[in-house]
């Protein structure tokens, strides 16, 4: 009969299955002795004080990028410019004039998020981070 | 009619509520977003390691493999390295092309009887596209979801990202490794309803699995191009998971937790489930064996001795005759023969019975 | 054949689709015309097998052992912890069905127990049940939930069905050919019937060779004296045909190699052909080159049916082979014409039986030839040793005498699955015969179809069931037939030129079945011999008839 305490191939299972446990739990090894909290905004002196961005701040969180991209299209196919928020407020559809007017250094606000969450946007394929052009 | 796959919707109905409704309930998010998740990555990689253990300690008493091409035997004929591989290297190659592609399933054709008496063997290569583009989808986003788990998020995983997107298409951009997933595995399902022989053998077990993934499909489509979830908020929480820094975000909902809770669900069930296909292909003796059978020994480790009937038995019985008809013998008949033992009847004819 | 369907018949009565009923919850029911009949107890008892009795497949009771489940569960058990193979199988499948119509029984019937998958279900069923903790755990909680996982209790009828499916696949392995983990249903199949044996279910095809074999040598239970007349019998033929006589030696101690073929060829039509072409081929060799070679009376068979009952059978039926090549002295074994002989030597011998360390690595004496790929277990196969001489150009050959054939070629299951022995025979036949033909490509070298009788399945009693499964085979030869003339059919397996035959009588007439070297020795010009103007068997050569009024 078989003796089932021992494991044939042994070498090759065992290295299989500690390659197999390395990768699932590679974030593991990956983030050993870090902690990774939340990126903290840095909001400018201008945008703490006007509060609320063009909308709600937990609806600018989830949707900013549909607004962005909302106002591109507007201003460049139809040369409309002035956006009216859900409180009849009115704002230039710009990211350069109306975002990066409150939210002045790119990388203390935009980038911390989307390197936190490894988003790429390609906003800035075209427009220019005045900041990062000095 | 086969109605297994009800069952198994039913299941994965039940499931979405208990994580929708439970984890509205106080400690539900404790109990969805982190017990249960360390319940099952650890019931999947201690269920998954022990399985193999398990079909490793079992011996592989003879070499088996199936050989799917020329073997090498005379210098002049050209061999088949790889579907009839008689080297590690040619094995090796064998195994990549059949996990990675799935070779075998791409042989796969259509037999049907036509003209009322020709078989045809047609092109079939669904099955083959389906599962692989099933399989390759989930990988992929398996992998993308890295970007949840590690911090600082490498250059790779970007690049995929820039790769599945490269569409850019839809906000935020579409990953096609979603969309393709989640048609693959529409299609698996469709596929086993209405094809008559594959639903008269499909079981629950099959199509749980399916449904399973569809939902974790469709939930993770959903938050991502529709409700919208707070992505750094969820970012931080699956880093506490992984730093055991645990950290429950706010204004996540429920979509989220079953989400969570359908891919735990998986984990845990893989190791239990057909699912150990992936470890069993690497253990499969009829695909992972060199085919020089002839060439090199293989040991059976239980190998025993068994009762034969000797040559010594044989000419024992046979002598007389032997010597009669002229055959060489080990020893000249005795005056006595020994007793010659109860034979069974001979077969009156033994082949065709015209 | 009087019961059995016309071609017509049978054709028509293929079910297109299975029936509304789930699987589990439509009984066996045992048809006249696709099992074979009881084994014989008095060739169970020779040999010692578990439970010799009389009983009949037909009859409600089987007169099993009182605790036949028992014996079966610990079986089963047992052989879990044998084989990594048989586990793995039952643990993994998917159920993607690629495998459904890739057999040939099933291509023949429709009955969607004979898909691949479903006949492995059939014990996978009762493993979920007995082996598994989730198919325990499901199961204690009803019967219903049990049907849904696909786990059943083993009752009587769950193991009639064993029986009868078990004997409706013929170890092919077609279906692992296609399976995307290689799931060899033909394992499966040889565990299930190791497990039917336990308590004594064989069938009487496969039993009562394999008691004639392990008493006298052979399947057919020839005696070494009638062996010796069958052979002296050809010798006459040989020399009415040929002018030339040959003269074998038998368990000549002493002699380079032993030759070893299926009895089959020795006793039935066509093999016997073949087996008068051996007898050609050594003499040719012998008379030139001084070839060294001697037939044995006590491993007079490389078949071995014993594989179809269970690996202890096989090796001790198969133990001979190495026995008489050790007590003969000889340097190493030459394979004849066979299948399952072939899958038994390459796969099972050595590591059974072996180590050969008292044989000599296989060279050929001729061409010096080293025999590398069988270097360990020591034993080459015809084809390999014939291509070898032709590659050299050692064989007299005069392919024109075989013009009036137009030959197809039809790989056997084990040499082109358990080997991939392609090339070597081809490459004998295209140097043999001026028209050859091939087969559609989904039909042959690894896709090859079987017989529909390999595994101790070619009995009389099962013939229609022979004939189902002989279908997609007979279906290609019959395309070759009508696209290009083809009149004959050439293998390299004992039980494909029996079985082939009859099945060529049944779906394609017009095509006969000859044996490799049977087709070698008609275009082999013997040294001293007459003008040939007869074949084989013993029929006038096409354009020779008129040679004698010259």
């Amino acid at each position: 009969m078989p003796n089932n305490q021992t494991m044939y191939d042994k070498g090759k299972v065992v290295v299989g299955l500690c390659i197999f446990v390395i990768l699932v739990t590679f974030p593991v090894w990956y983030n050993l002795g870090k902690a990774a909290p939340a990126p903290e905004l840095v909001l400018s002196d201008k945008a703490k004080a006007a509060k609320e961005c063009v909308e709600e701040t937990s609806y600018m969180k989830a949707e900013h990028m549909q607004i962005l991209d909302v106002w591109r299209d507007t201003v460049v196919r139809d040369a409309k410019r002035v956006y009216v928020n859900s409180k009849g407020k009115e704002y230039e559809m710009s990211l350069s004039n109306t975002c990066l007017d409150c939210h002045v250094e790119k990388a203390q606000f935009c980038d911390k998020c989307h390197d936190y969450a490894s988003v790429t946007p390609y906003c800035w394929d075209c427009h220019i981070d005045p900041k990062e052009m000095k | 009619m086969n109605l297994n796959y009800l069952y198994s919707l039913i299941v994965v109905i039940v499931l979405f509520l208990l994580a929708y409704v439970g984890v509205a309930l106080p400690g539900g998010k404790t109990l969805f977003g982190v017990i249960i998740p360390y319940l099952a990555i650890i019931t999947f990689i201690v269920g998954f390691c022990l399985r193999v253990v398990g079909w490793a300690r079992l011996p592989v008493p003879f070499r088996i493999p199936t050989t799917c091409g020329q073997q090498k035997s005379l210098p002049w004929i050209k061999s088949a390295n790889i579907d009839n591989p008689s080297t590690t290297g040619g094995v090796i190659l064998r195994m990549i092309l059949e996990i990675v592609f799935f070779r075998s399933l791409f042989r796969n054709t259509k037999c049907e009887l036509k003209e009322g008496d020709k078989l045809s063997y047609e092109w079939e290569k669904w099955l083959w596209m389906g599962s692989l583009a099933f399989h390759w989808a989930f990988f992929t986003v398996l992998v993308r979801h890295m970007r949840f788990f590690l911090e600082p998020v490498p250059a790779c995983l970007q690049l995929l990202d820039k790769l599945d997107g490269f569409l850019q298409i839809a906000l935020p951009g579409l990953m096609l490794s979603g969309a393709v997933l989640l048609a693959a595995v529409i299609f698996l399902f469709l596929r086993r309803l209405w094809i008559p022989h594959v639903r008269y053998i499909s079981l629950a077990s099959d199509f749980f699995p399916l449904f399973l993934i569809m939902g974790i499909a469709i939930t993770g489509i959903l938050m991502r191009y529709f409700t919208k979830v707070d992505i750094v908020g969820i970012k931080e929480f699956t880093m506490g998971l992984v730093t055991f820094n645990f950290h429950i975000p706010e204004g996540v909902g429920g979509l989220f937790y079953t989400h969570l809770f359908f891919v735990s669900i998986l984990f845990a069930y893989f190791p239990f489930s057909k699912l150990m296909h992936l470890g069993g292909i690497f253990m499969s003796p009829t695909r992972n064996l060199t085919t020089n059978s002839r060439e090199k020994r293989h040991a059976n480790p239980w190998n025993y001795p068994v009762k034969v009937h000797t040559y010594q038995q044989y000419e024992d019985e046979f002598r007389e005759k032997m010597v009669e008809a002229g055959l060489p013998v080990e020893k000249m008949p005795e005056p006595e023969p020994p007793e010659e033992p109860v034979a069974p009847e001979e077969p009156e004819d033994s082949e065709e019975k015209e | 054949m009087s019961d059995v369907p016309t071609p017509e018949e049978l054709l028509s009565s293929i079910e297109p689709k299975p029936s509304a009923t789930g699987w589990m919850d439509t009984p066996v029911e045992i048809k006249k015309g696709m099992y074979c009949y009881a084994s014989n107890p008095k060739s169970v008892e020779y040999v010692g097998l578990p439970y010799p009795r009389q009983w009949n497949p037909k009859d409600d009771d089987w007169q099993l052992p009182e605790n036949w489940q028992e014996i079966i569960s610990k079986g089963f058990r047992e052989r879990l912890d044998r084989f990594r193979s048989v586990k793995i199988f039952m643990d993994i499948c998917v159920r993607c069905g690629a495998c459904a119509d890739k057999c040939h029984f099933f291509i023949g019937s429709g009955d969607p127990k004979n898909m691949p998958v479903l006949r492995a279900e059939l014990l996978r069923s009762v493993y979920r049940n007995d082996f598994t903790t989730v198919g325990k755990i499901i199961g204690s909680i009803g019967k219903n939930f049990k049907k849904v996982i696909g786990a059943r209790e083993l009752t009587l009828d769950v193991l009639k069905e064993w029986w009868y499916y078990l004997f409706q696949c013929s170890e092919c392995r077609r279906c692992s050919v296609f399976c995307p983990y290689g799931i060899y249903t033909a394992e499966i199949t040889i565990f299930g019937r190791e497990l039917l044996n336990l308590i004594g279910l064989n069938i009487d095809w496969v039993a009562t060779p394999v008691s004639n074999c392990y008493r006298t040598g052979n399947h057919l239970g020839i005696q070494p004296h009638a062996y010796k007349d069958m052979m002296d019998f050809f010798t006459d033929d040989i020399e009415d045909i040929t002018g030339v006589r040959v003269d074998p030696s038998f368990n000549r101690k002493g002699a380079e190699i032993l030759f070893i073929t299926p009895s089959g060829d020795v006793f039935a039509d066509p093999g016997t052909f073949t087996c008068m072409g051996y007898m050609m081929l050594f003499h040719f060799l012998q008379e030139k080159y001084g070839f060294d070679i001697t037939w044995s009376t006590y491993a007079s068979e490389g078949g071995n049916f014993g594989f179809f009952t269970s690996h202890e059978t096989m090796k001790r039926l198969n133990a001979k082979m190495y026995a008489e090549a050790k007590r003969l002295g000889v340097k190493w074994i030459l394979g004849g014409e066979c299948g399952h002989m072939w899958r038994i030597v390459h796969q099972y011998m050595d590591t059974m039986n072996g180590p050969a360390d008292f044989l000599e690595e296989p060279v050929s004496p001729i061409t010096g030839t080293k025999f590398e790929n069988a270097k360990a277990t020591k034993m080459v196969h015809i084809a390999e040793f014939m291509a070898d001489l032709i590659k050299h150009d050692k064989l007299d050959l005069d392919p024109s005498r075989n013009d009036h054939l137009r030959v197809t070629y039809h790989d056997s299951c084990n040499t082109s699955r358990v080997m991939g022995l392609l090339e070597e025979p081809r490459y004998v036949i295209e140097n043999v015969c001026n028209n050859f033909y091939e087969m559609p490509v989904n039909c042959i070298r690894e896709q090859t179809f079987c017989c529909g009788s390999g595994s101790g399945l070619n009995a009389g009693e099962n013939m229609e069931l022979r004939m189902q499964g002989g279908l997609p085979r007979a279906n290609a030869v019959k395309y070759v037939h009508e696209k290009h003339d083809v009149n004959m059919l050439a293998c390299i397996c004992a039980i494909d030129r029996a079985a082939l035959t009859t099945s060529m009588e049944y779906w394609v007439p017009e095509v006969e079945v000859t044996g490799l070297t049977e087709m070698v020795s008609n275009a082999l010009i013997l040294p001293g011999e007459r003008e040939r103007d007869m074949n084989l068997r013993s029929e006038e050569l096409p354009g020779m008839e008129g040679d004698d009024a010259e």
